[in-house]
């Protein structure tokens, strides 16, 4: 057990420095932030020196290690764009992102599910007929246009919710939430249905296709056969027996949630790292669009090396296997 | 209490704090101002944002036109032409209730110069800052300089005692990796005060009750949120719901839109920004073209043909939909060497057009490529699609390549392309400037923004000159006769002078400025 754990922790930092590495070589394509940093007036002489300065003139590999230093401390160097400590700027925008993917990814569950068990159970008739249909609208359609289409309606038309920002944000110690204010909770409503929509619609139509599923399985019929209520069969046992591949398909998604929330953010203007990381690549802002990426890689990283234990603890054929190698 | 109580509660507190007439104005644009530092960036948001904290000693007017800000009056020393004498605004405070004097002219101009500042070029020629008295300040430059006063327009102001006490006397360096109490704080003697920043999201500024022009300005709004909102359509829904007052960068296509809409006004006015086109002149042979062993852009008549092909006026109408002026010379009206006569010479004519073609040996045209940016001018890619058709009709192959900003700009700066895009505008209102940058060879400290090629060492030494003349109708004189260069060789095509577009409530009163730049304690509220 401790040697596998120790062998896939291993792996999961060479792919941290293999994602930082190739992220470190596409920089080079997404521009040269001199021609941003300085003004019209600059002149030759201005442009060397900042690039000297700046170590941009080194090779990538060169580049790298140093950033790599600097993270290994803590210290992802300081913003191009804004001069301060890019540590300093993720941590006073990771709760908006934090709090939009959750309040996203908890729509996304609870609805995904009622919907999914209604459509299943329902299968014919004419609600349910409507909701799939216009669950394609989620699955099909692009977030940004979800979002402007949202913002038209309910900003512009009927003058119901804001268009953009956070609203009334309050301090918690470092943490600014929205969840206090009226103004922020309103705030959260149209970036939170955008950014879980297409989630809400995976989950219901996963739900609906496993349910159905179960719902021909033997000890349901059995279930039936001894006279259970429906509630009882749908929810205590078929429901149940759903969830097992929906929770995997979750824990995978609420990563995604937080890493793709960057078209979201950008329409709603909403202050979050994806709106920051946007802003960064526009702005050729190295220290922050490497920062952001080695953060996500973590992320994900860390999510698969704990569904890598899970395996492990629950199959046992993977522990014969490590024992034989 | 519900929420619509709590609203009145909160801003009747706010009109109590706020005297009688509290007035808040809600604005908008696309980017934040990157620092509130206000030597670290010379940039057009961070700029404009600053000029409503901080102030400079002159200032332009909505005409353009040089009026004094914190200083009274200005001229050139009569004892000695290097130098200029400054007469400062006595009784003005800072917000932290310090007294503005000399003492803070000199430590400002002095760390304007430093390396890390953005605006050291534009002091270039400063050689020392001094201070007589409390309120006069001599500039002295290393030749006598003209044009002095137009290089101070963005030069704020920012108090001595208070940088020293906050660790700011140096300017935001990069380098550095700490963050700078200058970049997040300010400490001004403009007419808002800052309340409150978080950068990318909210900015909140108050007026300021001591401000030394309460009587000379309206000043009739009290409160400025200043949020930034990248996203054009979710910017314009925010006009168009209300939540935004006043909005800068209203795209064309929402233009009639937003017009249309009750309670909602677009002001329009011609901005300080000329859009045109350059071409490698100057290399034996060019990397992109067809033509081998020869450069056909360093064929004046090639050149002209190229300009002839281009129909302003069908840009101006299909592309910018009816927002643009066409521009026969790289310089905006408001520049001082500007001719009107010369800013209509762009004509459109495919005949002479193909002959000059022909004549220059080139009857069936040749291939070439255009780098072009598509996020920084406003339709800039679509320009460039309309230009490919049009320069198409005298046998000129042209393949587009639009890549953002960031990508497109070094390309100039590394001399990688030898057909591009390129926008200008003219912060000084003289000409010299576009020289410097524009026409003169590049070289360590001209023509860094030259990306012709272009080497004409009798012109360069005019365009030096120019910096030095102190006969301004001798200078202007001499201006006119590099312009006459720069025309006959057709060094540039010009496009067309970009039409600001800003987009308000209609009870927001305001004259758009051409450097977009809006002040808003000049904006009235009804």
């Amino acid at each position: 057990m401790f040697a596998y754990i120790v062998r896939r922790m291993f792996q999961s930092v060479i792919v941290l420095l293999v994602v930082g590495l190739v992220a470190f070589s596409m920089f080079r394509f997404v521009g040269d932030p001199i021609d941003n940093m300085l003004g019209q007036e600059r002149t030759q002489a201005d442009i060397d020196r900042l690039r000297t300065e700046l170590g941009l003139d080194q090779p990538f590999v060169v580049q790298y290690a140093k950033f790599l230093r600097g993270a290994v401390q803590g210290n992802f160097g300081v913003s191009y764009r804004q001069g301060r400590p890019v540590s300093t700027i993720i941590a006073e925008r990771a709760p908006a992102t934090l709090e939009l993917a959750f309040v996203s990814g908890f729509l996304a569950i609870t609805m995904g599910i009622a919907l999914g068990v209604f459509t299943a159970i329902r299968r014919q008739g004419i609600a349910a007929n409507v909701i799939m249909t216009v669950s394609l609208i989620g699955v099909s359609l692009p977030t940004f246009l979800i979002g402007i289409l949202l913002i038209y309606v309910f900003s512009v038309e009927l003058d119901l919710l804001p268009s953009f920002g956070r609203g009334e944000t309050v301090m918690i110690g470092n943490w600014s939430t929205g969840f206090l204010t009226a103004s922020g909770l309103k705030a959260l409503i149209l970036p939170a249905i955008t950014l879980g929509l297409y989630q809400m619609t995976l989950i219901m139509r996963l739900v609906r296709s496993e349910m159905l599923e179960v719902l021909r399985a033997d000890y349901v019929r059995f279930a039936r056969a001894r006279g259970l209520s429906d509630r009882v069969i749908n929810f205590r046992h078929a429901l149940k027996n759903t969830l097992v591949p929906v929770i995997t398909i979750t824990g995978l998604q609420l990563g995604s949630i937080i890493a793709f929330a960057i078209i979201t953010e950008t329409v709603f203007q909403w202050p979050g790292v994806g709106l920051l990381f946007i802003n960064a690549i526009q702005f050729v802002d190295i220290p922050v669009m490497a920062a952001y990426l080695m953060l996500i890689s973590v992320m994900f990283v860390t999510i698969n090396l704990i569904v890598d234990l899970l395996y492990y603890a629950i199959d046992p054929r993977l522990r014969v296997d490590a024992r034989a190698t | 209490m519900s929420f619509k109580t709590l609203m009145v509660a909160v801003s009747a507190t706010a009109m109590i704090a706020a005297g009688a007439s509290a007035e808040t104005l809600r604005w908008a644009r696309a980017g934040d101002s990157l620092t509130l530092d206000p030597h670290a960036q010379n940039e057009g948001p961070t700029s404009t944002f600053a000029h409503q904290i901080m102030e400079t000693l002159v200032m332009r007017d909505h005409s353009g036109a040089l009026v004094p800000s914190l200083a009274t009056e200005w001229a050139p020393s009569e004892e000695n032409p290097n130098v200029w004498v400054f007469k400062l605004r006595e009784g003005v405070t800072f917000h932290d209730g310090a007294e503005f004097d000399s003492e803070d002219v000199v430590f400002s101009l002095n760390r304007a110069m430093t390396p890390d500042s953005d605006y050291k070029e534009l002091l270039a020629s400063v050689k020392e800052v001094r201070a007589p008295d409390k309120y006069t300040i001599e500039i002295e430059t290393d030749g006598p300089n003209p044009i002095m006063p137009n290089n101070l327009t963005n030069m704020f102001m920012m108090d001595k005692g208070w940088a020293e006490a906050n660790n700011a006397v140096k300017v935001q360096d990069y380098e550095g990796g700490e963050d700078t109490f200058a970049a997040k704080n300010a400490n001004g003697t403009g007419p808002y005060k800052l309340v409150s920043r978080e950068p990318d999201v909210k900015t909140v500024l108050t007026a300021n009750e001591n401000y030394w022009g309460k009587d000379e300005f309206p000043l009739e709004v009290t409160e400025i949120i200043y949020t930034p909102i990248q996203n054009a359509a979710t910017r314009v829904a925010a006009l168009l719901s209300g939540e935004v007052d006043f909005i800068q960068d209203v795209p064309v296509q929402d233009l009639e839109r937003v017009a249309g809409t009750d309670g909602l006004d677009v002001r329009t006015a011609p901005q300080n920004r000329v859009i045109f086109f350059g071409m490698n002149m100057g290399d034996a042979d060019l990397g992109s073209d067809s033509v081998d062993g020869a450069n056909p852009l360093a064929d004046v008549r090639v050149r002209q043909a190229m300009s002839k092909a281009i129909n302003r006026d069908a840009i101006k109408q299909v592309v910018m939909r009816g927002q643009s002026a066409p521009a026969g010379m790289i310089a905006p009206p408001f520049v001082n060497g500007w001719d009107e006569g010369m800013d209509a010479s762009s004509t459109t004519d495919l005949e002479a057009a193909k002959a000059l073609m022909a004549e220059a040996g080139y009857p069936d045209g040749f291939t070439l490529t255009l780098n072009c940016p598509n996020d920084r001018y406003i339709n800039d890619e679509a320009i460039c699609q309309a230009a490919v058709g049009m320069l198409a009709q005298i046998g000129i192959t042209v393949n587009l390549d639009a890549k953002p900003k960031a990508q497109h700009f070094p390309l100039l700066s590394n001399l990688e392309t030898d057909f591009y895009m390129l926008g200008w505008g003219v912060p000084t209102y003289d000409s010299e400037y576009i020289f410097n940058f524009l026409v003169h060879t590049k070289g360590e400290k001209y023509g860094s923004w030259n990306a012709t090629r272009y080497n004409n060492p009798d012109l360069d030494a005019k365009i030096v000159a120019l910096a030095s003349e102190t006969d301004l109708p001798a200078r202007d004189q001499q201006i006119a006769e590099i312009w006459q260069v720069v025309q006959d060789e057709q060094l540039y095509i010009p496009i067309h002078h970009q039409v600001l577009n800003w987009g308000m409530k209609s009870g927001v009163g305001t004259i758009v400025e051409p450097e977009d730049s809006p002040k808003i304690k000049y904006f009235t509220m009804q």
